[in-house]
């Protein structure tokens, strides 16, 4: 179901821990903390990871229930980046949340850095799993969620996928396994920006309608501007009331949003900003060089 | 006549055993669980056994999912579609990870029978052992499986553990001092080492037995664990008999042939022979037909044994 207007402002779900502006202005220094370390690094994914920034705000600094002094925290949720290749933005949103410094970032995918090319769980304090490798996250998920069942432990399980992952068969066999064991515990997210590799969804491999796709598999779905805090937001939220099936945010966003060169274009997907381009990226998002 | 039994019954054996002292045991299934025996722990404790249906990479991207939330979980499947179907979601989720998951494969090698060339696996070892950090592991009877498979369940880490469907003669005894990691001698010798895992140990015992006849003195090791692989044994088998021929119920490309080359390759060349199936596929029959067949009995041994001390 789609969310405007249907749950909207207002209700219990719309009240966040910070400001709305606030949340914004998080949103937008995870954007220039991504621009910088794929800059720095010389590659990386920037057009996955920008396209995912309100939904990394809204997890990190609103919904999960997380201590990034305390990242094996008993009872604490836990957020899987099945979409491996958008750790630009996972590792934004864990420095700008606390869990490291910011300058570590630019050590992105160096030589002997904790923040290898794709999530690696031993080398970074706060990564549930490691993942690169697509369509396992949720998987993953489903183990994570039978174990926090088998322990009473309240945690839940948040994934994040992309919408050309999810061409993966093995996504579809752990959307069966999340039905069958009825694990309402966990929060599967899709950044639906139209785009992979090789162009858009449409002309590589349709996955639209993902909604109808879960749904028709059993599963609670919410549809929703995913570059809409408030929306993401009421969404998680409404999802940890519904009881004894999980639920699946599809969250339209745009590929590469906020630095203009990048918005909707499937090229950008797994590239690095030159200098000059860097240097605009820079100027659009208001940040410092 | 030696008592014969499958080692996946030891297994179903052993996860009974161990379901009510071990609350933190998880046991999971692709829709086998009636063949791979892990049925045997669902009967006392369903709560903690997952059929996850026939779904091989979600099965270990689960099992890990398990594994990495304080589990041990030992997860089964025929071993075409554990160390096959299930390849890069063990590689990547539970070697790359480290997660405390158990392979537990069963249905490994031409034995499967008559279910033919789809099922019957000969890459397995190969495929396993070349993941960093996971301990392969090939129990030749059901004493030592049973052995085997607690020790592997108490270490922590990923293991593969090939197990087969049919019954084998009962070798090791009851108490037998089998250690992960450390080949077992089974019989002293002078002449040449026959190396051998899994249901060819037996084949081998019954090799030497013939060539004993002959005077040839074969020494006779059980490598259980093809990783880590225990290079002393075989250095010293190596540099004290001559000549060594491996035997497997896999491929003579990549498995314990290969892994036994290398350690000897770089330590102390010998010339070695290796019985196993060369790289065809196989095809229905009965498990003794078939093995005559694809030449991995005690005949093929002894002639490769008798080829080599020429």
């Amino acid at each position: 179901m789609k969310l405007k207007g249907e749950y909207g402002a207002g209700s219990a779900a719309s009240k966040t821990k910070m400001e709305l502006g606030e949340l914004k202005k998080v949103a937008n220094d995870i954007r220039i903390d991504i621009i910088k370390s794929v800059h720095a690094a010389g590659s990386g994914h920037p057009g996955g990871s920008l396209s995912a920034a309100e939904i990394m705000t809204a997890l990190y600094f609103d919904v999960m229930n997380i201590d990034p002094q305390d990242p094996m925290m008993k009872g604490r949720d836990k957020f899987i980046l099945s979409k491996g290749h958008a750790n630009p933005a996972l590792y934004a949103a864990m420095a700008e949340r606390g869990y490291f410094d910011r300058n570590e970032l630019l050590t992105l995918r160096k030589l002997g850095s904790r923040l290898q090319g794709h999530p690696n769980m031993h080398r970074l304090p706060g990564i549930e799993v490691s993942t690169g490798s697509l369509g396992q996250g949720l998987s993953v998920a489903v183990g994570m969620a039978l174990a926090n069942r088998l322990d009473d432990d309240p945690g839940r399980i948040y994934t994040l996928h992309g919408d050309g992952e999810i061409q993966e068969g093995m996504f579809w066999e752990a959307a069966m396994a999340a039905i069958h064991y009825k694990l309402d515990n966990i929060t599967a997210i899709i950044d639906w920006n139209g785009l992979q590799i090789d162009g858009k969804n449409d002309d590589v491999m349709k996955v639209a309608p993902i909604a109808d796709k879960l749904s028709g598999f059993g599963w609670n779905t919410f549809e929703c501007d995913g570059n809409d805090i408030e929306d993401l937001i009421i969404a998680m939220n409404q999802a940890k009331n519904i009881k004894d099936r999980p639920t699946a945010i599809i969250a339209k966003t745009v590929k590469g949003k906020g630095v203009s060169y990048m918005e909707n274009v499937a090229g950008w997907h797994g590239k690095a900003p030159d200098d000059e381009l860097y240097e605009q990226a820079m100027k659009e998002l208001g940040g410092e060089l | 006549m030696a008592e014969k039994k499958a080692t996946r019954e030891a297994y179903g054996k052993v996860l009974k055993e161990l379901a009510a002292e071990n609350k933190d045991l998880i046991v999971m299934d692709a829709d086998l669980s009636g063949s791979t025996k892990s049925g045997e722990f669902a009967k006392v404790c369903p709560e903690r056994f997952f059929n996850m249906g026939i779904a091989e990479q979600d099965l270990y991207g689960a099992a890990a999912g398990l594994a990495l939330s304080g589990k041990t979980v030992c997860a089964s499947t025929f071993s075409m579609f554990a160390s096959g179907r299930a390849y890069e979601i063990i590689r990547n989720t539970i070697g790359y990870t480290g997660a405390n998951v158990k392979v537990c494969a069963t249905h490994a090698g031409i034995t499967v029978g008559e279910d033919g060339a789809s099922h019957q696996t000969f890459e397995d070892i190969s495929l396993m052992r070349n993941i960093p950090g996971m301990v392969v592991v090939n129990p030749s009877d059901a004493v030592s499986a049973e052995i085997l498979l607690k020790k592997v369940i108490a270490m922590k880490g990923p293991a593969y553990v090939r197990l087969g469907r049919a019954a084998v003669p009962v070798t090791y005894a009851e108490d037998a001092d089998l250690e992960i990691g450390k080949g077992n001698l089974l019989r002293n010798g002078d002449d040449i080492t026959v190396i051998a895992t899994g249901i060819m140990v037996n084949e081998a015992i019954m090799a030497a037995d013939e060539l004993a006849k002959e005077n040839i003195d074969v020494r006779i090791i059980d490598i259980h664990t093809i990783k880590p692989i225990d290079e002393e044994i075989i250095i010293k088998a190596a540099e004290e008999t001559g000549a060594v021929v491996t035997a497997e119920e896999h491929s003579v490309i990549g498995g314990l042939g290969s892994a036994v080359a290398e350690v000897i390759v770089k330590n102390c060349p010998v010339k070695m022979a290796m019985v196993g199936q060369n790289d065809v596929f196989g095809e229905s029959g009965k498990p003794d037909e078939l093995k005559k067949k694809y030449h991995m009995t005690a005949d093929d041994i002894v002639a490769a044994v008798k080829k080599l001390k020429k």
